[in-house]
């Protein structure tokens, strides 16, 4: 099927979202005017020196625990000298020989199944400066408000084989990162950035194809379809029997096809030497267990753990950890509504007898319901507002209370949906909505024998299908009911009603 | 030892234009110092850890604690050439 | 006598006693500059008092001169180069605060070699300073302004910048104190950096109690400044006693090398002499790898130069050209063309070398070599202060040289650099005092250096020598 192998390696850049930069005290916003966040260290002036922000050097550690990255117990920084206007000191302050970690992996779920990424290493260096070119003055414009943020560069191994997976790691690591909060990772913003090295070679083969560069992705899906292209070049080219140049190539988002950069890109010497302002960091075991200690629960963890605690499908928990805060969200939710249900076996037995495994065992059982609340209808409502769980107006108690009301008959599922939309309207509560908007369910028998009896006139014909047997037929009795209730009536007594009447007598 | 097109290639790496006597001087110059600096050659240095701080000094740090920045008219005012508050330089072909 | 020939610690006690005040000492100085730094040409500009310039009634309140190489807000600092032309720096380098926080007014900058490029006070864009003991001489450098203030009388004291002696030598030169302070003891912060592990600030003043009250005023930990060590700040002036009974000097045998003018070695020998009257025990040391300072220092110093200098390209401030016919791409024209136009050859060699030895290929070779050896000479320092207080050598090999005498030897010029270089690079604190006069009426200096973070027994054993002579009351008639 296919002869060619494509081996993919990522590097990514990502901004950390300390409040000051790297190396001073500026602060550390996206969006400020040019150069007004700047201060004499970041734009290099003469006779400046840089200190290291504790936090950076924290969180950097943090992103390589992790990533299950070996923690250096020396870590020196570095000058990579080279000369380019967005670069202020003509050097930029990086790490090379020791850098803060090495050797790690992440565990990359892509459709069911689990591949291991590996990390070769992980490092922290200051962000240069912004470079805007203004064709219609002939001119480059410079702005170091950037300059000086704190960067960690993330190195993976040549793991991945298709550029699906690249979008899979990026995908995870961008989640990973959310929960560790540490970074946006939003590469509109900048915050994280991503190059690509890619080569072709034939299947079976021991030696790595040429390797390409490939930059100018400016989101996971341009990556995507970056390495698309890329590995059909290489492989035609290949096939054709031509040479591949190692080269650095720019993605053009506007043609979908990569381009070898224009000016012929010299071999940097970087003359890497270590940095003499900045002294060196000897780690501590106590501040690894620190570290490692203040680690939140990373996704897979919290998958697993959705998994086994809540009884979920790993479909369903895969979908609400792909948002730390939804999930969060839906634990809180499961939690409460489960510590406001008395259990049914308790009453029977003895209140006294109410222990962990009872409350396990509800925990279970409501999952599900407040699961497909959330996938369901919460998220619809999400997407619609183009909102998430954090900027919603939502409070998880009202969420759990509108659970129960469907639940207990209250309203109805159908309703009850409508009532979310209220909510998330008006800020209210779903009591509140339901009293002032009268959508309480009706559930009186006879209220909703005199629907029946007009609906079974109306549909006379279906009406008898249901006799002869076609006991489908009593749904579309039972959506006609509703309308004509405009969802209010209790949809499962109407059922009822209506095959007692049709079927029994 | 070192050669003129060595003294242009590291010119180049400097970003400094020579002028072809800058480079034959500079070639005189560098071979005389470098012929000198072949003294390095003759200490034994096995395993001797190089010197980058010479103070014992580490972990020195900064808090996450913001400090004014400058004003940007302040920036503008150390620019030589400025365009709407981002430092002019002639256009960046890539 | 005039206010600016006497001593800082001289004035201190007038003002005390309200017989001066700041206003009169400055312009007494200015007075001096304009009569005689005409012929001296130890400053680059000079400064009007600032309006918010309060006058202190302290010990301190005494106006001083800085290299040029120092940052004072909204002032402009060259470093000597016309690549910092028009650079106004928006901020005070922290000595400079913690002087303005003393209630010291600045006269002016002072004139160096380009970027600290040199031991002679030559290679500045401003021309070359003159030493006012001879002035046909250089001052030494690469602070020879501030050395040559000093000792004119055009400067009650100043401030300067060491990397291999250029406090020291100049210092020697011109016949006054120069104290390199430990590394780590003075803030680099806003001093434009020459080789980031070696520069320290350091005192020029007319005798050690000046040296000692200026370094009390700019020693002492920075939090904007990483390789500044948190050690407390003793009073210096507490070490300004005569009495060195007991003390241990060590005299390195490599120090009496061929080069060494025998009349510098006459008089370091008769320094000795009054040491041991003093009751100093002298014993031979030896220092076996500081025959490799120099060529240590030309690799390790101008690899770091190198990469500090690599921000002035003419982007941002300072110095911006671009040829008159293009050659590779506007931006890299601008680059090449300002710094060919913007530094001079001293610096250009020294960025050269520099590069050259961080370079792929030949990083391990000389850089990482380098670094080596300069552990191999610190051990050897290290060593010695086991068992002495002290090391005592002469500051240069020779006098005063002639101005243009060794500009066109580079390799030569270097050398004269072969005592003080070692403090650098083990760095350790050493300081010059006048120890005498050749017969041409030139000064002689006499280099003490002491271990880490110990000037209190540099200034016991400068001073006990200083008040056993009268070396430090002569002053060049101009």
């Amino acid at each position: 099927m296919n002869t060619f192998e494509t081996v993919i390696g990522l590097e990514v850049h990502l901004q950390l979202n300390t409040d000051t930069k790297i190396f001073c005290g500026c602060g550390n916003i996206f969006g400020q005017a040019p150069n007004a966040q700047t201060c004499p260290v970041c734009l290099g002036l003469p006779g400046t020196l840089p200190v290291l922000n504790k936090k950076a050097l924290f969180y950097a550690m943090k992103i390589a625990m992790a990533l299950n990255c070996q923690i250096s117990p020396y870590i020196k920084f570095d000058r990579k000298n080279y000369y380019y206007p967005d670069l202020p000191k003509g050097y930029q302050i990086s790490q090379y020989d020791f850098p803060i970690a090495k050797n790690g992996f992440l565990m990359v779920n892509a459709h069911g199944d689990l591949k291991k990424i590996g990390i070769t290493r992980a490092h922290l260096e200051e962000d240069a400066g912004k470079l805007i070119h203004d064709t219609a003055v002939n001119c480059s414009l410079v702005d170091y408000n950037r300059t000086g943020t704190p960067l960690m560069e993330i190195v993976s191994e040549p793991d991945m084989r298709t550029p699906q997976q690249a979008h899979d790691y990026l995908t995870a690591l961008k989640l990973t990162l959310q929960y560790l909060d540490i970074s946006d990772c939003d590469m509109e913003k900048g915050s994280l950035r991503c190059d690509a090295n890619v080569s072709v070679r034939k299947m079976g083969d021991a030696k790595l194809g040429t390797k390409v560069e490939i930059k100018n992705m400016n989101s996971f899906k341009a990556v995507k379809s970056a390495l698309e292209f890329e590995e059909i070049r290489q492989q035609k080219m290949i096939a054709a029997g031509e040479r591949i140049s190692q080269e650095t190539r720019l993605w053009s988002e506007e043609k979908q096809a990569t381009f070898a950069m224009r000016s012929k890109e010299e071999a940097h010497d970087y003359r890497y030497f270590p940095e003499p302002d900045l002294v060196p960091f000897i780690v501590e075991q106590k501040i690894i267990d620190e570290i490692a200690h203040s680690l939140p629960e990373l996704p897979l963890q919290k998958l697993e753990r959705f998994i086994s605690r809540y009884n979920l499908s790993s479909y369903d928990a895969g979908i609400l950890i792909q948002d730390k805060h939804l999930a969060e969200f839906f634990e809180g939710c499961a939690q409460l509504y489960s510590e406001n249900i008395t259990p049914v076996s308790s009453i029977k037995n003895n209140k006294e007898n109410r222990d962990n495994t009872d409350h396990t065992h509800i925990l279970k059982g409501v999952s599900k319901k407040i699961t497909n609340w959330i996938i369901g209808p919460l998220q619809q409502e999400l997407n619609s507002r183009k909102s998430d769980i954090n900027t919603i107006e939502l409070k998880l108690e009202d969420f759990v209370k509108l659970i129960a009301l469907v639940e207990s008959g209250s309203v109805s599922n159908l309703v009850g949906k409508d009532v979310l939309k209220f909510m998330l309207d008006s800020g209210k509560g779903p009591e509140a909505i339901i009293a002032e908007q009268g959508l309480a369910q009706v559930s009186d028998t006879g209220a909703l024998e005199k629907i029946v009896d007009e609906i079974l006139n109306e549909h006379a014909q279906i009406a008898n299908q249901v006799k002869e047997g076609k006991e489908s037929a009593i749904g579309f009795l039972v959506g006609q009911s509703m309308r004509k209730t405009h969802g209010k009536a209790n949809p499962k007594l109407l059922g009822e009603i209506i095959k007692r009447r049709l079927l029994n007598g | 030892m070192i050669s003129k097109d060595d003294v242009r290639y590291v010119a180049h790496l400097s970003r400094i234009h020579l002028q072809d006597n800058e480079v034959d001087h500079l070639a005189k110059d560098l071979e005389k110092i470098l012929g000198y600096i072949e003294k390095l050659k003759e200490p034994d240095i096995t395993n001797i850890k190089p010197t980058s701080h010479v103070l014992p000094l580490k972990n020195v740090f900064r808090e996450d604690i913001v400090r004014p920045s400058l004003k940007q008219e302040a920036v503008m005012k150390v620019a030589v050439s400025h365009h709407n508050g981002s430092f002019k330089v002639p256009q960046v072909i890539e | 006598m005039n206010l600016n020939e006497l001593t800082a610690h001289e004035l201190r006690d007038l003002i005390k006693a309200q017989k001066t005040n700041t206003t009169d000492i400055r312009d007494s100085l200015l007075d001096k500059i304009k009569r005689a730094d005409s012929k001296v040409k130890a400053y680059v500009r000079t400064f009007d008092t600032p309006k918010d310039f309060k006058e202190i009634d302290t010990a301190a309140g005494i106006p001083i001169s800085i290299k040029d190489n120092i940052c004072i807000k909204d002032q402009e600092t060259t470093c000597g180069s016309k690549i910092l032309k028009g650079f106004k720096s928006p901020y005070d380098a922290t000595v400079v605060k913690k002087l303005k926080q003393s209630g010291v007014s600045f006269i002016g900058a002072t004139n160096m070699d380009e970027f600290a490029f040199g031991s002679s006070t030559e290679n500045s864009c401003y021309g070359p300073t003159h030493n006012p003991w001879n002035l046909d001489c250089v001052p030494g450098g690469s602070s020879g302004g501030s050395a040559a203030a000093v000792a004119a009388h055009e400067a009650i004291w100043a401030l300067g910048s060491d990397t291999g002696g250029s406090i020291r030598q100049p210092a020697s030169f011109c016949g006054i104190v120069g104290l390199k302070p430990t590394y780590g003891r003075v803030s680099r912060f806003g001093l434009i950096a020459f080789a980031s592990s070696l520069d320290q600030i350091g005192p020029l003043a007319k005798d050690v109690t000046d040296s000692a009250i200026l370094l009390n005023i700019i020693a002492g930990h920075d939090e904007n400044d990483s390789t500044c060590a948190e050690v407390k700040v003793p009073d210096y002036t507490k070490s300004l006693v005569k009495d060195v009974k007991g003390l241990k000097i060590g005299i390195p045998k490599e120090c009496f090398i061929d080069g060494l003018d025998p009349e510098v070695k006459t008089a370091v020998m008769e320094a000795i002499e009054t040491l041991k009257e003093q009751g100093a025990i002298f014993k031979k040391v030896s220092l076996p790898h500081a025959q490799y300072a120099v060529a240590t220092y030309y690799i390790v110093a101008t690899a770091e130069a190198s990469s500090n200098l690599a921000r002035f390209d003419g982007v941002q401030y300072g110095f911006r050209t671009h040829p008159e016919q293009s050659r590779r791409t506007p931006l890299i024209d601008m680059y090449e063309e300002t710094r060919d136009k913007g530094f001079g050859s001293e610096a250009k060699r020294r960025i050269m070398l520099g590069t050259y030895s961080l370079s792929s290929g030949y990083y391990d070779a000389y850089y990482l070599r380098g670094q080596k050896v300069r552990t191999l000479i610190k051990n050897d320092l290290d060593k010695i202060f086991e068992e002495c207080h002290a090391i005592i050598t002469p500051t240069s090999p020779t006098t005063a040289f002639k101005i243009g005498e060794k500009v066109e030897d580079p390799l030569a010029m270097y050398l004269s650099d072969i005592y003080t270089i070692p403090a650098n690079l083990a760095g350790v604190p050493a300081i010059s005092i006048p120890c005498g006069f050749a017969k041409n009426g030139l000064p002689i200096g006499l280099q003490i250096t002491t271990k880490p973070f110990d000037e209190e027994t540099l200034f016991r054993i400068a001073y006990t020598y200083e008040q056993s002579t009268d070396w430090h009351k002569q002053k060049p008639k101009l």
